[in-house]
């Protein structure tokens, strides 16, 4: 590693608890690897803080290769910062210069509050899940292997393309409105492109949309912001498919 | 069905269908008007048409304004529901990054569309309905071409149109493609539909303005 690292004014969202209202407060770390993950730098600042007697900053963090989905934060306006497909753990500090300074802020959307510091509760995703993202299996013990049904090849990818999605939430917390549309729309469409989802189609996009909006989402406008920012590269068109399995749904 | 329309993806489906019927209507308007600098008898006779043909005025026209009204309630609706959504305002977003400003900005662009078109039906829809309906004139004869051209005469209102029709082209650069993607289709995405949508956003504005500047220079 060189030895010169970079000198960076971090301006943080502070937030004790949910009933607290927050504030943003600055911090300065010095000597940061460009080929640190952000995560790391995070570490780099908490050891720093927990050093001097202060309270460490709270951030969601798990594998910490891009596959959990469960790092956020908002750095300088973008869900996961400035990088492209790519979550906060595999964003490189690279991507910043020396002297920068870095505003980092928890995702924001109403149906996402904030819980501690840069940590928000995404529970409302998995409350959509459990609306309706699952299929119906014969487990009494002759269950048929999935490969014994002929899928064809372009179906097949397009669902492993939806199911992709991490469900990390950079989506809703791009989106202007805050909707959830892609989320829900990758989670519709792995099982409205494949037979095994068909038993439930109807029901699945009815309910789990029926939840979207209970959450307190917002209204998809079309602006094509979560796409660019999803980590995954999830598509919009699995948004205009979710929105004609719905229309499917009511002439059902 | 009810429950349908109360849905966030069911009133973004309205909002398409309204915004189709609008593009149409707008698209027919623009064929008419373009008459009044080709050919002024051809207009005054299509003019008269629109303006008494029973069929017009009591079946496409109520249908017209519900169409107009139910797309700008529906526009505010979603606007303070998404807002709402929003929750906490970033201290920091950089929108640019990831969308454009067209797309960011509908609400912006539609109120102005909407301050115009208070201007507009009270220019020359209000009169003609006061004329028609309130004082039962017979519009047989009228020199409708005359009037549109008196009109113009003004060059506020010239610049007044010029800004409006502006701010249209701005707002249907998002919502010409954005209609598709919300019935369903995917054809918004695709380059063919996304170069239709720039060159109707572009030209009708265009012609419109074309014809106010027209009709300003060209007064008798």
């Amino acid at each position: 590693m060189s030895g010169k690292g970079m000198n960076l004014t971090l301006k943080i969202w502070r937030q004790k608890d949910a009933q607290s209202t927050g504030k943003m407060e600055t911090y300065k770390v010095n000597d940061i690897s460009e080929h640190m993950s952000f995560l790391e730098m995070m570490d780099v600042l908490n050891e720093q803080l927990i050093a001097s007697g202060d309270e460490p900053v709270a951030f969601d963090h798990d594998c910490r290769e891009g596959i959990c989905g469960m790092c956020s934060m908002y750095i300088n306006g973008e869900a996961h910062g400035p990088d492209r497909g790519v979550t906060t753990c595999q964003l490189h500090m690279r991507m910043f210069k020396d002297g920068d300074t870095i505003t980092i802020e928890p995702f924001r959307a109403a149906a996402f509050p904030v819980i501690k510091d840069l940590v928000v509760d995404r529970t409302s995703f998995e409350r959509i899940q459990q609306a309706g993202g699952y299929i119906s299996v014969n487990t009494s013990g002759n269950t048929q292997d999935a490969n014994a049904t002929p899928i064809s090849k372009h179906d097949a990818d397009e669902a492993m393309d939806a199911a992709t999605c991490i469900g990390c939430g950079a989506c809703v917390a791009t989106c202007k409105n805050s909707s959830a549309m892609l989320f829900v729309g990758a989670k519709v469409s792995q099982y409205a492109l494949l037979p095994q989802g068909q038993v439930e189609a109807a029901d699945r996009v009815k309910n789990m949309v029926a939840q979207m909006d209970l959450e307190g989402f917002g209204n998809c406008t079309n602006t094509g912001a979560c796409e660019v920012e999803c980590p995954k590269g999830i598509s919009l068109d699995n948004i205009a498919r979710m929105n004609r399995e719905l229309i499917k749904a009511q002439v059902k | 069905m009810s429950g349908f329309l109360k849905s966030s993806i069911g009133r973004k489906i309205a909002m398409a269908l309204s915004a189709f019927f609008l593009m149409f209507f707008l698209l027919q308007h623009f064929a008419i008007n373009m008459l009044s600098v080709f050919s002024p008898e051809a207009f005054n006779e299509v003019s008269y048409f629109m303006g008494n043909n029973p069929l017009v005025q009591y079946g496409l026209q109520p249908v017209l304004l519900f169409g107009v009204i139910f797309h700008f309630v529906m526009g505010f609706i979603l606007e303070i529901k998404n807002k709402k959504a929003q929750g906490v305002a970033y201290a920091k977003n950089n929108g640019a990054a990831n969308s454009s400003w067209v797309s960011r900005n509908m609400i912006y662009t539609g109120v102005t569309i909407l301050l115009f078109m208070i201007f507009h039906f009270n220019d020359f829809w209000v009169p003609e309905i006061v004329e028609k309906y309130v004082e039962g004139k017979s519009q047989v004869g009228k020199d409708f071409h005359a009037h549109v051209a008196h009109m113009f005469e003004n060059p506020i209102r010239v610049v007044v149109y010029v800004l409006a029709f502006v701010f249209l082209a701005l707002h249907l650069l998002h919502g010409f493609t954005s209609a598709f993607q919300s019935m369903g289709g995917t054809a918004g995405r695709k380059k063919v539909l996304q170069n239709i949508g720039k060159a109707y956003s572009i030209i009708i504005p265009l012609g419109f303005i074309i014809i106010a500047i027209y009709h300003h220079f060209n007064h008798h």
